[in-house]
């Protein structure tokens, strides 16, 4: 087999071009999440690095409008000069992941525990479908009911379904200043009384990490907002859990920075979300601990994020025999979808609209 | 006949009560809260169990007869209008609240369930359910779902599609199958975001994983009159530019404080030209500085008055006003339209300004009420039916407004849907291909276009007569629009 060819598109119409003249081709962007591309690798590449870059942002909107392989970083340094921020705290930004990437992935990081996840903060998108056509779904505005909601199709299509050339999404105003307590647990069974009893509590946190130290899981509790009342605001929450130690200004931003970019992840480990209720963290933490895999609970243990020591197919049939599904995102597998699938049927019935000719790579 | 195929069958399992076919019990399903359109269907089903719907789904399948799923009735595009000669499987019935887990903050429920239950239900644990729609008191989460619903609290906690974690569906075809599920995320295309707002075409929603959130500690509300729209407008603007993200900011013009005062007495102004509702929700020590920010910020955009709920009692008066601001804009005129549309916040000025020279070029009195923190406009169109010619004007007038909705970027419809009201204005707002696209995707779920026939697509058949006045329910006080 010859080598993959690589298209970088520069416009939508060469988007367009390319996707109707490739009868195999997959899609990538910053090359953060290798697990999403196919194993064996398609005759063409789709490079999206150079569909870059904002095409609208007004701040006073809460809006912006880039193209889909525009890098998280240029994103957040330019919202970051009006005060705002993508408050679903996307991973692997230094790693150069970008907006379509995230998308077409689903992934959020951990202050998906505040305000919700990338699907809650896309408002519209453009794609190119199988058939070559450039399709818009949403709009522009915060709140919009018009017509099917595409873009949340959208999310998590692992580039399946259509490649993405243009993205809208929400912002919010970035928390004046944040602040972290540590709270360790003497158990799992502890760590998940905690977070049942926070969930029903009415501290606003940014965000709830669940972090596996010297075989005890300890919790990082973020909160934010106007700078003044912060440090009272953490006495508060101090007193009310009777216990936690502050974080350092310098460490609170250092553990966020490694929670975000997944730092902790060992260097050419396997990578995989796994999404959860609170009751399953105590099964699936059975098996990451019999593998010695590391992991961190995210956004209060609504998923997993597992380093994973064996082989993709191992886990694969773990999460299985757990009822469990996961998506891997760095290693290869025959497909980024690990364990138990949604709605297989509903899945073939859009793919057979969108992708008729199965010019990307199976959803399956 | 196949009706009467389909109708024989349901009659075998379903007792007479609860399968209308009587034209005498017909009648009040012949419309919704949109009460220009009016049609008959063949019969209704008073489904009782999740297993009747799936089987009147099979059915309508079998028989290709259409189908149209019905709550509360109180869509405002004509969302559960239903269709000539085709089945209504009301899911009034359907009503109980399955499963309610506080540690993972979620409620399963059935279609049926009305949205405020699901807040009653959760309160005792700390927790609600945010979306809000003006007819919360009645309309049903089934709704709620078809229609991607809003209220007042969109701009910081989004629509919804942003509390539906998880669904049960019957599709057209009968295939009954799970999206999503109890976890705040998942893997894979978002099936779950994918159904909510699909209107009814993509089948029917048998129970509804429902998202809860901590019942925000205090709430800081903050009422302020001036002397024109612009001034409110322009007072929002700062309030985002500074950085705050209020829960909810509402403005209503003079005709709506008028109207919601006659009605309520709400406390209100009378003699201001602009009012505008903000509210701060969340911990106290980070709200009193918000608060104390608000104010400053407010106090600069030269309000003629300004004031702050003193108590729990205070700050439900305020809101009642609001809630009740279009039945009460009612009162002024037998018959009015409500329009949805949908600008950028920047725009808001420039829209209302135009709404304004439009009104007077028909001669027709339009009233706004709006949710100004998401660009969501709510213009309400006096007009009487039985003056020869009024209702078109209206109609044009509303055409108007949708048309500079996508003139400035917006969209037509916020949070009330398309349905059959605003399906030709889809061509307007979306490209050929999109909706070639869309049709293409309901098709793949239903190749018989079965399910809620006639909704969201601009050439859908159009079997309605036309009627004007309240919706009887409107009449008896139980519904209101929004």
């Amino acid at each position: 087999m010859s080598a993959p060819t690589v298209v970088a598109p520069t416009s939508n119409q060469e988007l367009q071009e390319a996707v109707c003249a490739c009868s195999h081709l997959a899609v990538r962007g910053g090359g953060s999440k290798p697990g999403l591309s196919p194993e064996q690798p398609a005759p063409v590449t789709l490079d999206l690095r150079l569909l870059s870059g904002l095409l609208e942002y007004d701040p006073g909107e809460f809006t912006f409008t880039a193209r889909a392989g525009t890098p998280l970083k240029t994103v957040a340094a330019t919202l970051a000069e009006h005060g705002q921020y993508l408050p679903f705290d996307p991973p692997w930004v230094d790693q150069g992941a970008t907006l379509g990437g995230t998308v077409a992935a689903g992934l959020s990081g951990s202050g998906r525990y505040r305000y919700g996840g990338v699907r809650d903060f896309l408002l519209g998108v453009r794609f190119v479908d199988g058939q070559g056509r450039l399709v818009r779904g949403g709009g522009k505005v915060v709140k919009n009911a018009a017509g099917f909601d595409l873009p949340k199709l959208l999310v998590g299509s692992l580039g399946r379904l259509g490649v993405l050339a243009e993205v809208t999404f929400k912002v919010f105003p970035q928390p004046e200043q944040y602040t972290t307590l540590r709270l360790p647990q003497p158990s799992l069974e502890a760590a998940l009384a905690t977070l049942a009893t926070l969930a029903r509590s009415s501290f606003d946190l940014e965000a709830l990490e669940w972090v596996e130290e010297e075989g005890c899981p300890v919790l990082y509790l973020r909160q934010g907002g106007l700078a003044a009342p912060l440090a009272e605001r953490q006495a508060a929450l101090r007193s009310w859990l009777g216990g936690g130690e502050p974080l350092a200004a310098a460490d609170e931003v250092r553990f966020w920075h490694t929670a975000r970019e997944l730092a902790w992840v060992p260097e050419g480990s396997l990578c995989a979300k796994v999404p959860l209720r609170l009751e399953q963290v105590a099964a699936l933490d059975a098996l990451l601990s019999a593998y010695g895999a590391p992991r961190r609970y995210s956004a209060g243990a609504a998923w997993a994020w597992v380093a994973w020591p064996a082989a993709a197919a191992e886990l694969h049939r773990a999460l299985s025999r757990l009822q469990l599904g996961g998506l891997l995102l760095k290693g290869q597998a025959p497909s980024p979808l690990l364990g138990i699938r949604s709605a297989p049927t509903l899945a073939e019935r859009i793919k057979g609209v969108l992708d008729p000719f199965n010019r990307f790579p199976p959803l399956g | 006949m196949a009706q009467t195929a389909l109708l024989d069958e349901l009659a075998r399992s379903i007792p007479p009560e609860r399968l209308l076919r009587q034209p005498a019990q017909l009648v009040p399903y012949e419309s919704d809260a949109l009460t220009a359109f009016r049609s008959r269907p063949a019969a209704v089903l008073l489904a009782a169990t999740q297993e009747e719907v799936v089987q009147a789904v099979r059915l309508c399948h079998r028989e290709a007869i259409p189908f149209v799923a019905r709550g509360s009735g109180t869509s405002l595009s004509g969302g559960s209008l239903p269709i000539q000669d085709g089945l209504v499987i009301a899911l009034n019935r359907l009503n109980r609240i399955l499963h309610l887990d506080p540690a993972q903050r979620i409620a399963v429920v059935e279609p049926g369930v009305i949205n405020l239950a699901v807040s009653r239900a959760a309160a005792p644990y700390g927790l609600y359910y945010a979306p809000d729609p003006s007819s919360q008191q009645i309309c049903t989460i089934g709704g709620n779902v078809a229609f991607n619903s809003g209220g007042a609290h969109c701009l910081k906690y989004g629509m919804t599609a942003n509390h539906v974690l998880g669904l049960k569906v019957v599709l057209p075809d009968g295939e009954v199958v799970e999206l999503g599920g109890a976890s705040l995320e998942g893997v894979g295309p978002d099936w779950t975001g994918f159904f909510v707002g699909s209107e009814g075409l993509f089948g029917i929603a048998l129970e509804i994983t429902l998202r809860l959130l901590p019942k925000p500690a205090l709430y800081r509300t903050v009422l302020a009159a001036y002397d024109s729209l612009e001034a409110a407008g322009d007072a929002v603007a700062s309030i985002v530019a500074a950085g705050l993200l209020p829960g909810a900011m509402e403005i209503m013009d003079a005709l709506a404080i008028e109207a919601a005062e006659a009605a309520v007495q709400a406390g209100y102004p009378r003699d201001a030209a602009a009012l505008l509702i903000v509210e701060l929700e969340g911990e106290p020590l980070q709200v009193e500085a918000e608060f104390a920010q608000l104010l400053q910020v407010v106090d600069r955009s030269h309000p003629r008055t300004l004031s702050v709920a003193k108590d729990d009692a205070d700050r439900a008066r305020i809101w009642k006003g609001r809630k009740s601001a279009f039945s009460a804009v009612g009162r002024l005129s037998p018959d009015y339209l409500v329009q949805d549309g949908v600008v950028p916040r920047s725009r808001l000025g420039a829209a209302l300004a135009a709404i304004e020279q439009m009104s007077r070029r028909h001669a027709l009195r339009v009233a706004n009420v709006f949710h100004a923190g998401d660009g969501n406009l709510h213009p309400l169109i006096l007009y009487d039916g039985r003056v020869d010619g009024e209702l078109e004007r209206a109609e044009a007038l509303a055409g108007e407004i949708l048309q500079l909705c996508i003139e400035l970027g917006g969209s037509i419809t916020g949070e009330h849907g398309v349905g059959v009201e605003k399906r030709q204005y889809m061509a307007a707002l979306f490209a050929e291909t999109d909706l070639a696209v869309m049709a293409e995707l309901r098709r793949a779920l239903d190749p018989g276009e079965l399910a809620n026939r006639g909704k969201m697509f601009p050439d859908g058949e159009a079997p309605a007569l036309r009627a004007q006045g309240p919706h009887p329910l409107e009449r008896l006080g139980l519904l209101s629009r929004e």
